[in-house]
Parts: C-alpha cells; structure tokens; sequence
C-alpha cells in the first residue's frame, strides 16, 4: 500500500506549481536596477600568441563602459583546482595557471581575451567587433597521445611536457597483476573511446555580480551547484574577498550534470567588475559560448585487458587510460580519471587483482571535468565492454558469466582491490529482476520477429556500482582533495511550529523541495507543507558542499536528519517538562507528544510555542528556542547498483540503430520519493543512450569544435527514445546513513552506454557480422561502416 | 546581431523596391536568416518582411499543378497540398512544428541549404520557381550550395509543381539538426522519372540520372540493384562520409520508388 | 526605436524594441515576462515556444515586429482564470513531467498547441510532435504521460504522484 505522505509517498512535487505557471526564479530572470551587460570576446583559435590588444575604438563606442583585459586582473589570483593528484613516482600534479583572462597566450577555442561592458548586450557585442586583437597562430595540440611525443607543442610552456600526470593504481599491485596475466587461461582485451560529451543542461550559465560601497559587500548570482564552493574557490583564491563580505545565490538552476559544479571565470569576473565599476555586471551564456566555454565531460581513450581462468572466473585487470584535461584545470578535473574512476574499476565483481593506469594530458581543448556519473561511466563502459567480448570469445552467456563472477550477498562487507570496501549490495537480485521484467528468455521470439521485418535485433546487459556521496573528509583530503565532503544543514522550528530547513545541497531539478521536506515530516509527524526547504544562499544556509556525484539525500538529507533528531531531542525535554514527566517517557507520533503508558499529551505546536515564550520552560537545563545546526561526515561512500537490460534493432541498409527496448533494475536501498527516483533514472539513462547513440563532441585537427551547436551536438530528442522500464524495488539499504539511502542521480547515465553498445554488437555477430567493438556513438554510419569492412 | 530597419510591405511592388536598398534583404520566416544574423554572419540593413504581402501566401490546385505561393509556411504546406501527397508528407517533415509554422517554401529555396527538404522536391518534380520579375525551371535554379539563379533582390512569389503520377520524399535525419543527412526525391510523371538529391553533395541538390533512366524503363526498386553512387564530390562530415551518404542515396532512392509505386 | 503593441494573455501591451529585438526579448526584457527561457541561438531547443494567433512558434526565432498586433500567449497564460493550474500544467505536476523546469515553458506551450490539432494523440503522435523541444532532465518520458493524461488518456506504467 502505497504511502500519501513523507518518507516512501509519491508527493507531488512543490516547486513545479512556480515552473509550470512561469513563475521560477533562474538567474537570467534576475534583474538589478543600474545593470550593466557584459559580453565576452573568446578565442577563434586553438593555440596562439597574443601579440596586441586594442581596445581604444570600441571604448569610445556609444553605450560601452569599459573593456577589460588580463591586464586589469594582475592582482587576482586563477581560476583553482580543488583536486591534486599525485603521480606514480610521488610528485604533484603538474598545475598550470588558469587566468580568469587570457595572459599573453589563448590555449582553446573560447577562452576568454577580453570583456565588453556596457549599458545594453547588444551596444557591447556590437563595440566586441571594434577591439583589435592580433594573435600568431600556432600549432594545436589536439590528440592525446601525440601530446605525449617528444617534442610535441606544449599548451603551457611552463611545464615540463603536456602530461598532467601519471596515475597508478594500485601501483604495489601492478607486478601481481602482470604475473595474473601471465598466468590466464585466457585473456580479453579491448581499446576503446569514452566520447567526449557536453553537458548542455537546458539553461545556459549566468553570473551576475553586484557591490555594494557602503558596507564593502559583494554578492554573485550564479547558476550553480554549489554556492558555499564557488564562494570559497573566488573569495579565497581568485578575488581575495573575505567569506563574510562575499554572498553568492544560486537560485532556480535549470539543470547542472556536474557542468555547473565548477567555479568559472565569468564568475570571478562579474564580481570583480561590479566593484571597478560600482554597477551590478551581467554575464547570460549563448548556447554557442556553453560549448566553448562549459566543461566539457568524458574523453577517455583506453585499453583494458580482462584476465580469466579455465573456469571462467576473473583473476585480474589492467588498464591504460589517456584522459583528457584539456587546456587547464577545471575544479574536480584531476578527480575524475583517477579517484573516481579506478576505485570502480571492481566493478560488481569478485576479480582479486587490478591496475589502473592513468596519464591525464593537457591539450588545446575545453577543460573537461566531471559529467553525470564522472568517471564511473567510463570505468563502468570499459568493464561491462570487456566482459561482453569475453562472454562471446569463450561461448558463454554473457549474463551467466557476469552472474559466476558477481560478489554475492554473503561476502558484504566487500573490500575491492581498488581501495573501497562495498557496504551492502545484492547483484543477483537486480539481474534476475531486469531479466524477469525485460523477458531476457523470450528474446529469440522477439529476433524472430525482427528478422521478418528485415531488422537485426539484438539485446545487451551491463551491470553497474556507482559510488556516491564521496567521503569521508579526511580519507579525500588524504587523496588530494582541497575541500570537506560533509554537508549541513540548519532546523529552524517557529515558534507556530512550521520549519524551514536550510540545506547546503543543491537542487537543480532533483526536487529537494519536496523531498527533504517529506523526511523531516515524517520524522515529526507533520503535514508537508508546514516544512520549507531553503538552498542556494550563502547567506542563509550554513557553509555546504553542494549538490554532485548523487550525494543530496545520503550526505545533505544525512545531515537534515541530524539536526531533526537534535530538535526533537529538545522538544521532547520541554514536553517533558509541560507534562510533568520524565523525558525517557516522552513519545512522538503524528506531531504529538505523550507521556508513554498514560493518556497524557501535547501538540508539537504547544511545545514550540513554549520554546519562545518560555514561560513555563526548563531554563535553567536549555535554552529557550528551537533551532538546530548539525554537519554530516559520511563514513563511506554509498555503493547504488543495478542491472539494465538493452534491445536494438538495427537496419541493416542505414545502420540505423533503434532502442526498441530499455530495462533498468537498481538497488538504491531506501527509497523517499519513488516518482521522484523513477524520473532520476529515465533522465541518466536518455542521457547515456545519448552518449551511446548521439552525442559526441569532436574537434578537428586544428582545435575547432565540430559539434559546437545543436545542430551538430545531437541532443536526444522525445522520438529518439523508448518507453524506459525502470524497477526500483531492490533494496539493500546502505548501512552506515541514517536514512539507508544510496543516492540515484546519475545510475542510469553510467549503466546504460555498455548495455546499448552491447546490444548493437549482438546485433551484428548474431547476424553473423564479426565486429568485436564499434566506439560511440555507435552511429548509423559507423554501423554500416563496420559491417562492411 | 547587428540592427536593421524592419519593414513589412504589403504588396509584391512595395517588396521589390524595399530591397532594391543596398545591404537589404527578404526576410521570409526567417527560420534560418534568424539564427545566421544572431551569428553576424549576415547583417543586412534593412529587412523586408514579405509574410505580409496578400496573395502570396496559400496553395492552389489547377489542371494537374500544384501552385504554393511563396510566403506560404511548411505547415500550411502541409495541410493543404492534398493534392500532391509527397509534397505534402516533405513539408510536414521539415524542421518541427513551430518552424513549420514560420518557415516559408520561398524563404528555403532561397536560401538553398545543401540539406534542405524543399530543393529535392521542385529539382525533383521538375517545378517552376515564379518570382516577381520571371519564371525560372527548376532545372536552372539551384546553382550549388546555398547560391540559386535568383538575382539581388528578386522575390520568389510562387511556385508551380506538376502533379506526378507518383511520389515519394526518403529523408534520412542528420541526427542534430533534424535536416536531410540525406534526402531523395522521387516522382513519377507521364514522360518519366526525376530522382533529386539532397543532403548528399557538396554541390547542392543535384539530379541522379542513371536511377532516373532506369526508373524510366522500369519503376521498381530491383531497377536501381545495379546502380551505384560515387562518393567523389560527397559531403564527409562528423555524421557521415561520402562513401556512407553515396550508399544512403541508393538505400533511400530504392525505399522512394517503394514507397511511391 | 519603435513601441510595438501586442495583446499578451489577453492584455494589450505595449513596449520599446529595435529592428532586431527578438520576441522572446520583447517578452522577457521589454515586458519582464520572465517565464519564456531561451535556450539556444539555433531555433533547436523549444524552451521559447509560445503562441502567435493559435500558432506555436519559437519565440527567440521572430522579431517582434513580426508578431506587432498578435494575439501572443505565453506560460504566464496558461492557468486556470482563479489561478489553479490549467490542465496540462496540472498533468505536468501530477506525472512529475519536469525536473529542472526550463524547457517547462515550451512543452507546455508545446503540448498545448498539439492537443488543439489532435486532442487524443498517440504515444508516437506526442514523442514527434515534440522533436523541436529539447529536454536534458527527463527523458521524455513523464512529459508524454503528462499530455496523454492532459489529454484524458489512460496512462500506462505510470507513478503518478498522491
């Protein structure tokens, strides 16, 4: 039976009532009285010297204020990395400057040269085409592995080469694993592509910087994951502006997938111009600029090899990854190959035995940075890839061997090779699920069909474990991050009793609204609605880390319980004081407080009432008052996991190929709000069968994005996708949360691109095609191509 | 974009003179001038809307042609050329509903878009572009990738198909844009069969005339087996090579004739 | 400069724009109806979609000159007249339809220009009517539940929310 309310009901969702009727509150919406619009003159090249530039025509232009260049920003600091790794011989990352403008060189199509100011956007694109900059070509570098020649051009020429680092891990496991291989009764091997993806969240970024002279404040309006983040990163490192002088909002945010993770340079320079220029400075993205200017995600170029014994099982993995960083270091950059991707690299199996290598590379490029899923799809894709080409090399089930090699439910907790120890999973139970619910046995019927109508079908399986809610604090600080990775939240209870909770999670469509709201409901046993989540100011909420890598509900609704359960702790003493009983005594059901074993009771309005007019109170053992404060340091990660299930048909004149069928079975333990996590799923996996089928950001040898529109970024369309099977009812609750929550973000965006590409293979070598692998997007030409070479 | 001066005449004259203007140009729905001026890759000084003009806009049927005025958008398009299915069924493809509904058939043939939908239609059907000053064969029109036979400032006021006696529009969707990767065109008429081409060729839309002759002796798509395209001249890009649009062009040819026999 | 007059949910409006002011920044900027997005510069995306005398039409894809005199309805038209959600904003909210909400305005605006032509679609019918909206979040699928249900459709294999 189905709950109408709090923790495991359905609600509907508050915030859509103010997006549905046009009433949202995104940052471009926001306008401030003596504005000023800026507009940012970027790079038409990939590499190359600035020579000059002259900004003297366009100053003079009517409406323009000022153009800044780099020269205005000698005092400021760059743009910060918050993640540093350290290579396999103990050195620190090699770490470029990051100039919020470009200094003497631009190193990307898009990076930023100079700025137009002015009264009107259009008086300050006009007056960009008045500034005369001259710029010596040179020579970009673009692919990774030619980067990594002797001799190769350097993107930065204070560094030693274009190799940001080289990563090995586990580096005391590296001769075992070699000594696995040499053992194997057989070896699988692949190369393979993670393509290069660009987030495109539906609203453009936008920043918005204001100052105001009389108390020296500063405030940025951003579109945001994490305010608390960006005001740290700017204040800090880039702008010296102390935290309690500066305040960041990120109001209504139109979606993220880990592009709005970051701090940016239009950030920085917004606030930093509203100060020069004692106006408020607006920045609103254009599509095109989000290409060039968005980190960009993925870019993986790997060859993995999958040892195995006589009896199918796995004994080890090796990999070699080249992962692109691009022109300079986004904020988690160096993170997503390595930490968040070779701690995966277990994936849902027993294999004792891995090495992951790593060697991140600068290039002529858009940073990349973490996307939906960052870096666990792409550990995921290369081994749920590898174990399919196994699975068809030995002759076996492919969902059979994945089965035989599977960590099973007795063996949690798990410790991996690869430094993680998997608190609670039960792999059998999604695969069994996802093969029940996509009919995995009546396939063949299904092919039949196909055939008659001249299509080949094919179905694919990949299994996935994601880790979220990345902590604790200090085994990442130990890792190389430069932040905490807990969350806080504050309760504050009125004194009429209603709540307002203030999270430093993020919501940019997840719906913590409605959410969050429906935990602490339940906790007290009020209607929803006399509780508000407030997110996304400085100013307001306590110092959070934001909203990424799945971590809300298990880190920032972590927190929210907390401070809930301090509240009722002291409501519960001050119930026990107005009934004159011991505190052990006091019950709280349904917003009220009794005395156990009497009929005595009183409302949760009465005792918030009496914790500001604390007449008849307690004051002499607490405080009048009820507001709470607590800040949440996971113990672990949370390991979600799942298994989805694939079927295409492809046409074998076009290559064309058709998701005629998608399953998805994950365990993401305890669920708060199905519709909600239903609705999670179905928009990771459109956006891996995006990245599978479509999407692709591809530059040419001179650094020029091809795909740097919607006209050339395919996008998944409503017509591009099938009806999305997605079961949830697996659950092994995560043991170490107090909610038993995994987080489903980003699930269906790391296990969906090997169960499509699996299926096209299947596809193909069904209908006797023999092609072992076909990179993404798997497109109708690159499908036609490879079943007729 | 850069400013401009807008103005919306109300007849076919008032048009003319606008743009007689230097750096003026005819603003039809502007579902592509719009997007290229945000882009500053074109900055006329004055537009001229011609969507305002009475007259020009609407289909009508006469003795075995089809005449689509030249403002009239893709959806009306759609809706009202009944008599001419395939024509009809192009239209109602085109872009998405909200283009269709702006986008005109004079404003596309202007433009001449390598991959454009309506290029393939009026090669294919051998259509009459009428503009303001002539009449000009479809055969003469399309002079390469967005250039046409039309002069500075010439409007296209209608344009006049012959109805075939068969027809079919194959588009295979570049997966982005939603425009033609590649799109074929096949009609046939009394006195043969004209197959046009979009999407394919770095030279615009161009006509396939082998398929053409053996569609004329035999329309059936086992007449194409033995044909082939060459890839020399193809488009390659990030969504296909030459080599692959070459194939698509005798894939969708063969499921046109399919479609319209 | 010119003022151009519109009628605007039913109110006649009037404000300042040059040649090249796009409806959708007469909208947002000249009348700060702010519940038009624009998401793209290549007439793809859809958020901009509103609609010009009955038409459904990217807003970010004609000058307001061009709708100069029009009957313009845009999201902020679309509730009921005692300010309750119109139907399909409520099929929208029931069958969790949007996440993020700014491609919202145009699916709405979208799917109410649909189910004027065809008031009881198909599952394909609204999955290709939908090809010029562009959303990241959902996946479509609970938007095409939302307007079968804003449609008084059945609709399969849905949660929908109590």
């Amino acid at each position: 039976m189905p709950k109408d309310s709090g923790i495991g009901a359905s609600s509907k969702r508050r915030e859509d009532v103010r997006f549905l009727t046009g009433n949202g509150n995104y940052t471009d919406d926001i306008n401030i009285n003596g504005q000023t619009y800026a507009h940012f003159i970027r790079s038409d090249v990939a590499h190359g010297t600035i020579n000059s530039i002259n900004t003297a025509a366009a100053e003079a232009m009517d409406g323009v204020i000022k153009v800044f260049t780099a020269a205005d920003f000698a005092a400021a600091g760059g743009i910060p990395c918050g993640w540093q790794i350290t290579d396999r011989d103990g050195n620190a990352m090699q770490e470029p400057k990051h100039p919020i403008l470009a200094e003497g060189k631009v190193r990307h199509v898009g990076d930023p040269i100079a700025v137009v100011v002015a009264e009107t956007l259009e008086a300050a694109r006009d007056a960009a085409e008045a500034v005369e900059i001259d710029i010596d070509e040179l020579p970009a570098v673009i692919d990774m592995k030619a980067a990594l020649d002797d001799g190769a051009t350097k993107v930065h020429d204070d560094l030693t080469s274009n190799l940001c680092f080289d990563w090995g891990f586990v580096e005391e496991n590296r001769e075992a694993v070699d000594a696995a291989f040499a053992e194997a009764a057989h070896v699988t091997s692949l190369d393979l592509v993670n393509n290069r993806l660009v987030a495109n969240p539906m609203e453009p970024r936008v920043a918005i910087g204001d100052y105001n002279r009389s108390d020296d404040e500063y405030t940025l309006y951003t579109t945001s994951q994490n305010p608390h983040v960006i005001r740290l990163l700017m204040g800090a490192f880039v702008l010296s502006i102390p935290e309690h002088k500066l305040r960041v909002v990120a109001p209504d945010v139109g979606g993220g997938f880990g592009s709005k993770i970051y701090h940016y340079a239009e950030e920085a320079f917004c606030t930093f111009a509203a100060k020069v220029l004692n106006r408020p400075v607006k920045w609103t993205s254009t599509r095109a600029e989000a290409f060039v200017s968005d980190a960009h995600g993925r870019d993986h170029v790997t060859k993995i090899e999958l040892a195995l014994d006589a009896d199918n099982k796995f004994t080890a993995i090796r990999t070699e990854t080249y992962a692109n960083m691009g022109a300079y270091l986004s904020t988690f950059a160096p993170a997503i190959p390595t930490w968040l991707h070779g701690t995966l690299m277990a994936g849902n199996y027993t294999t004792p035995l891995i090495y992951v290598n790593v060697k991140a590379v600068f290039t002529n490029t858009v940073p990349v940075d973490a996307y939906r899923g960052a870096g666990r799809p792409e550990a995921t894709f290369q081994l749920e890839r590898v174990i399919d080409k196994a699975a068809r090399e030995l002759g076996v089930d492919p969902a059979e061997l994945r089965r035989q090699n599977f960590i099973k439910p007795d063996q949690f907790p798990y410790a991996t090779p690869v430094a993680v120890e998997y608190d609670t999973g039960d792999y059998d139970a999604t695969l069994d699920k996802v093969l029940e619910l996509g009919d995995y046995n009546g396939f063949a019927a299904r092919a039949a069909e196909s055939a008659a109508n001249g299509k080949l079908r094919g179905i694919g399986l990949a299994n996935y474990i994601e880790a979220c809610g990345i902590a604790p604090s200090n085994l990442v600080g130990q890792l190389g991050a430069r932040a905490g990775l807990y969350e806080s939240a504050k309760v504050r209870v009125n004194a009429t009793g209603s709540i307002s909770v203030f999270t430093g999670s993020h919501s940019h469509g997840q719906g913590h609204e409605t959410t969050f709201a429906q935990v602490v409901a339940d906790m007290i046993g009020l209607p929803e609605d006399q509780i508000d989540i407030v997110h996304g100011d400085t100013s307001k909420v306590p110092m959070g880390m934001g909203t990424y890598g799945s971590r809300s509900l298990a880190v920032g609704g972590s927190a929210m319980v907390r401070a809930t359960e301090k509240i009722i702790n002291k409501a519960k003493k001050i119930a026990a004081h107005l009934m004159e009983a011991a505190e052990d005594d006091i019950e709280l059901k349904d917003g009220q407080f009794s005395v156990a074993g009497t009929d005595k009771s009183v409302a949760w309005g009465d005792v918030t009432l009496a914790a500001y007019v604390p007449h008849n109170y307690p004051l002499e053992d607490i405080e009048p008052g009820l507001e709470e404060t607590a800040f949440y340091d996971p113990a672990n990660f949370t390991y979600p996991s799942g298994s989805y299930l694939c079927e295409v048909e492809v046409d074998p004149d076009t290559g064309t190929v058709d998701v005629v069928a998608f399953t998805a079975a994950d365990d993401f333990g305890n669920v708060i709000n199905p519709m909600i996590v239903e609705g999670q799923v179905q928009g990771g996996l459109a956006q891996g069968i995006g990245q599978a089928l479509r999407e692709s950001a591809v530059y040419d040898d001179n650094g020029q994005l091809l795909s740097g529109s919607f006209m050339d970024y395919a996008m998944p369309r409503a017509d591009d996708l099938p009806n999305l099977v997605v079961d949830h009812s697996s659950c092994t609750p995560c043991t170490h949360n107090p909610l038993g929550v995994k987080g489903c973000g980003e699930a269906g965006a790391i296990g969906s691109p090997p169960a499509v590409v699996n299926a096209v293979l299947d596809a193909l070598n069904r209908a006797g095609h023999k092609v072992d692998h076909i990179d993404m997007p798997v497109s109708p030409a690159r499908v036609w191509a490879a079943m007729n070479s | 974009m850069h400013n401009f001066d807008f103005v919306s005449p109300s007849t076919v004259e008032e048009a003319a003179a606008a743009l007689q203007g230097d750096e003026a140009q005819a603003l039809g729905g502007g579902q592509t001038l719009i997007p290229t001026m945000k882009q500053r890759l074109a900055a006329p000084t004055t537009l001229v809307s011609l969507t305002g003009i009475a007259g020009m806009s609407g289909v009508s049927s006469d003795g075995g042609a089809l005449t689509i005025g030249g403002a009239t958008t893709h959806a009306t398009v759609a809706d009202q050329a009944g008599a001419y299915p395939a024509l009809a069924a192009l239209a109602g493809g085109i872009g998405d509903p909200a283009v269709r509904n702006r986008g005109t058939i004079g404003g596309s043939l202007a433009n001449n878009d390598p991959s454009a939908c309506y290029p393939s239609a009026v090669l294919g059907s051998g259509a009459t572009v009428v503009t303001n000053t002539r009449e000009i064969a479809a055969d003469d029109f399309f002079d390469g990738m967005f250039t046409t036979a039309l002069d500075e400032g010439e409007i296209i006021t209608a344009v006049r198909f012959p109805v075939p006696q068969a027809a079919s529009y194959q588009k295979f969707l570049q997966p982005a844009s939603r425009f033609a990767l590649t799109g074929v065109f096949v009609a046939q008429y009394a006195d043969g069969v004209r197959v046009a081409v979009t999407g394919a060729s770095e030279g615009g839309v161009f006509r396939w005339s082998e398929a053409e002759a053996a569609l004329s002796a035999d329309f059936s798509a086992g007449a194409l087996d033995g044909l082939s395209v060459s890839a020399d001249g193809m488009i390659g890009d990030l969504h296909g090579t030459p080599e692959y649009r070459a194939h698509l062009i005798k894939v969708l040819t063969k499921r046109a004739v399919s479609a319209a026999a | 400069m010119a003022t151009i007059t519109m009628t605007v949910n039913g109110s006649e409006v009037s404000a300042e724009a040059e040649g090249r002011t796009l409806l959708s920044q007469y909208l947002r900027e000249g009348l700060g109806m702010t519940g038009t997005h624009v998401g793209c510069d290549t007439s793809q995306c859809g958020a901009c979609v509103v609609h010009v005398n009955g038409q459904a039409v990217k807003s970010c894809t004609m000058f307001a000159a061009e709708a100069a005199g029009a009957e313009v309805t845009t999201v902020e038209g679309m509730a009921n007249a005692d300010g309750s959600l119109g139907v399909i904003q409520q099929a929208f909210q029931d069958h969790h339809g949007l996440q993020c909400g700014f491609c919202t305005p145009g699916m709405v605006m979208s799917a109410a220009a649909l189910l004027k032509d065809n008031p009881k679609p198909t599952e394909a019918e609204i999955r290709d009517y939908l090809e010029g909206n562009i959303c990241r979040c959902t996946g479509y699928q609970n938007i095409v539940r939302a307007i079968m249900a804003a449609s008084g459709q059945e609709v399969p294999g849905a949660i929908a929310a109590e």
